[in-house]
């Protein structure tokens, strides 16, 4: 790599070891993908993957002792990934031992750090950050050192903003020094797609669905998809971002993709078109039964695939507050038609704390808390990340989460159908 | 048997292993976090979806991949298994190395005194070729080699 005067006085320790080593790393990160120069953080805030006091990781937080210890401080605030813990949300008494006791012991430790390196602020726990209400939205053209595979996705292909998939830990380094190495996402090369996606499906897929197969066919690379106008229009409305939000998390989890173009759609496909794939791009059809395919081939890890449903989780990636609203609505009905006034299944929805908190002074919110659902805070991949919960059989409309998780899909209607008591299992 | 494959180094360094084979893209945290939440002394690979290697051991294996997939805490997941002295004995890539693969590897390199080599850009024919439990010898300047 080609570095400034500054930038070599840095690697050669003019700022301190410990800041020296964060440049080796940032340089050697540039090295492997044969970038040429370090280009500066332009984003306002940047965002960190890692939320959790896992005591597996204790590694991970001696190493931001050692950052603390050679001050050096971040040059932005940030937003963080959502907590692993909230009391509202159902869990044995066993449980809540192995959660706060064992796994998160570290918890309050790497909070005290956050505060320290500069988290934006306590309402700054969210996978989905940038949601209007939280407040840590990029602009197109933004460079951002960001993680969060859901959230960099988002960022590059809904905001035009320009992110690689960075990692836990190296995005907060990227942070301390306000600069990354240039190269893949952050270069327009980097930014064209290798493949070409004709959906061509009778109804509206599921985004998770549509996300996750797509994921598994491109892995990392560049998708530009066709065929969804009919569906999500050509202006980015609140309903068209909140499919996006699903899709690209999906996409990113069940393969690697950092950037998807949607024709007619998001910001760089409506201003380059078919410019933006590059030749010799590859062709993926996908129709109904591809989607029926991409489901089947799910496995169903549950000890006993029968097990009635003790569990639903909705909102990994954290949900809009068009989702609540909608969602709530769609239990209101599911529940009238079924005959019942709550929930058949202890269900819980995941939103960021500012969303929660506005959605709770509304009706709606009242209607939900009526109906018998959990608003939460938590990061379901993280409350899911033990072995208790593999004995328990959770539903979930997240690609993500079944992913990640012993956690079973279901479409959403499938799920709606399954916690109003439409649908016994 | 015995073939020899030259890729790009992105850590240097020697070794000789038994070889672990994904042919699907290998999720870092799906794969890591049973092991390293629970102290699994085999490290096994806790990831449903990569049916290949799901349940095997880990530990001190030549990991041969084409890439890493899913959550971006991947490459702090391979730093804090490389911290605890679990991970593989190399990671050999027939593809270019992904950017969270790249950050942990460098990560553990530059922060820990933990040795992992590796390799990138190996080639198809590399995962085409070695088969799990295939002996698998690296060498500084990126030079691998499968013994049957």
């Amino acid at each position: 790599m080609n570095l400034t005067q500054e930038q070599q006085a840095i690697l050669d320790g003019s700022k301190g070891e410990v800041m020296a080593r964060i440049m080796k790393t940032l340089v050697m990160y540039g090295d492997a993908f044969e970038a040429e120069r370090m280009v500066p953080v332009t984003g306002e805030y940047g965002h960190t993957v890692i939320s959790y006091g896992l005591k597996a990781l204790s590694a991970t937080f001696d190493l931001f002792d050692t950052i603390l210890e050679g001050d050096c401080a971040l040059g932005q605030k940030f937003t963080a990934d959502p907590r692993p813990l909230d009391k509202n949300v159902p869990s044995s008494l066993l449980e809540d031992i192995v959660f706060r006791k064992i796994m998160y012991s570290q918890q309050d430790r790497y909070e005290e750090q956050l505060k320290k390196l500069g988290i934006l602020s306590d309402d700054g726990f969210t996978c989905a950050a940038y949601l209007p209400e939280v407040g840590n939205t990029p602009g197109r053209g933004d460079v951002l050192s960001w993680a969060e595979s859901s959230a960099v996705v988002y960022a590059n292909s809904v905001l035009g903003a320009r992110c690689n998939r960075n990692s836990g830990i190296l995005e907060l380094m990227g942070s301390i020094a306000g600069m990354v190495p240039e190269f893949g996402l952050l270069t327009d090369e980097g930014r064209k797609a290798s493949w070409i996606v004709e959906v061509r499906c009778e109804k509206k897929p599921e985004a998770q669905l549509l996300g996750s197969a797509i994921g598994m066919k491109v892995m990392d690379a560049v998708p530009y998809v066709k065929g969804m106008e009919r569906w999500l229009g050509t202006e980015l409305t609140e309903e068209a971002c909140t499919y996006l939000k699903d899709f690209g998390a999906a996409t990113a989890s069940n393969g690697a993709v950092g950037l998807f173009h949607i024709e007619n759609l998001t910001p760089e496909a409506k201003d380059l078109g078919e410019s933006l794939i590059a030749e010799g791009a590859r062709v993926y059809v996908i129709d109904d039964a591809e989607l029926r395919r991409v489901r089947d081939s799910y496995p169903v890890i549950w000890k006993n695939p029968d097990a009635k449903p003790q569990l639903c989780f909705v909102g990994c990636p954290h949900m809009s507050m068009q989702q609540l609203r909608d969602w709530t609505d769609a239990v209101g009905e599911g529940l009238k038609k079924n005959g019942r006034d709550k929930v058949a299944v202890p269900t819980v929805f995941t939103a960021p704390t500012p969303v929660i908190r506005e959605f709770q002074q509304t009706m709606d919110g009242y209607r939900l808390k009526k109906y018998g659902v959990v608003l939460s805070y938590i990061c379901p991949l993280m409350y899911m990340n033990n072995p208790l919960c593999k004995k328990k059989a959770v539903i979930t409309s997240s690609n993500k989460l079944r992913t990640y998780t012993s956690a079973r899909y279901y479409t959403e209607p499938e799920i709606l159908d399954i916690i109003t008591g439409g649908r016994a299992l | 048997m015995m073939k020899q494959f030259k890729g790009r180094v992105v850590v240097p360094g020697n070794c000789r292993a038994e070889a672990l084979v994904s042919h699907g893209g290998f999720n870092t945290l799906a794969s890591y976090q049973m092991a390293i939440m629970f102290g699994d002394k085999e490290v096994k690979c806790g990831d449903q979806s990569n049916t290949e290697i799901y349940k095997m051991p880990m530990l001190g294996k030549a990991l041969c991949l084409p890439m890493t997939i899913g959550s971006t805490t991947g490459g702090m997941v391979l730093y804090s298994v490389c911290a605890q002295k679990k991970q593989p004995a190399c990671m050999l890539f027939s593809k270019h190395i992904d950017s969270l693969a790249a950050s942990g590897a460098i990560l553990s390199d530059v922060w820990t005194d933990e040795k992992m080599p590796v390799i990138d850009c190996l080639g198809d024919e590399f995962l085409e070729t070695v088969k799990t439990g295939m002996t698998v010898t690296v060498e500084a300047d990126g030079t691998v080699t499968i013994e049957d």
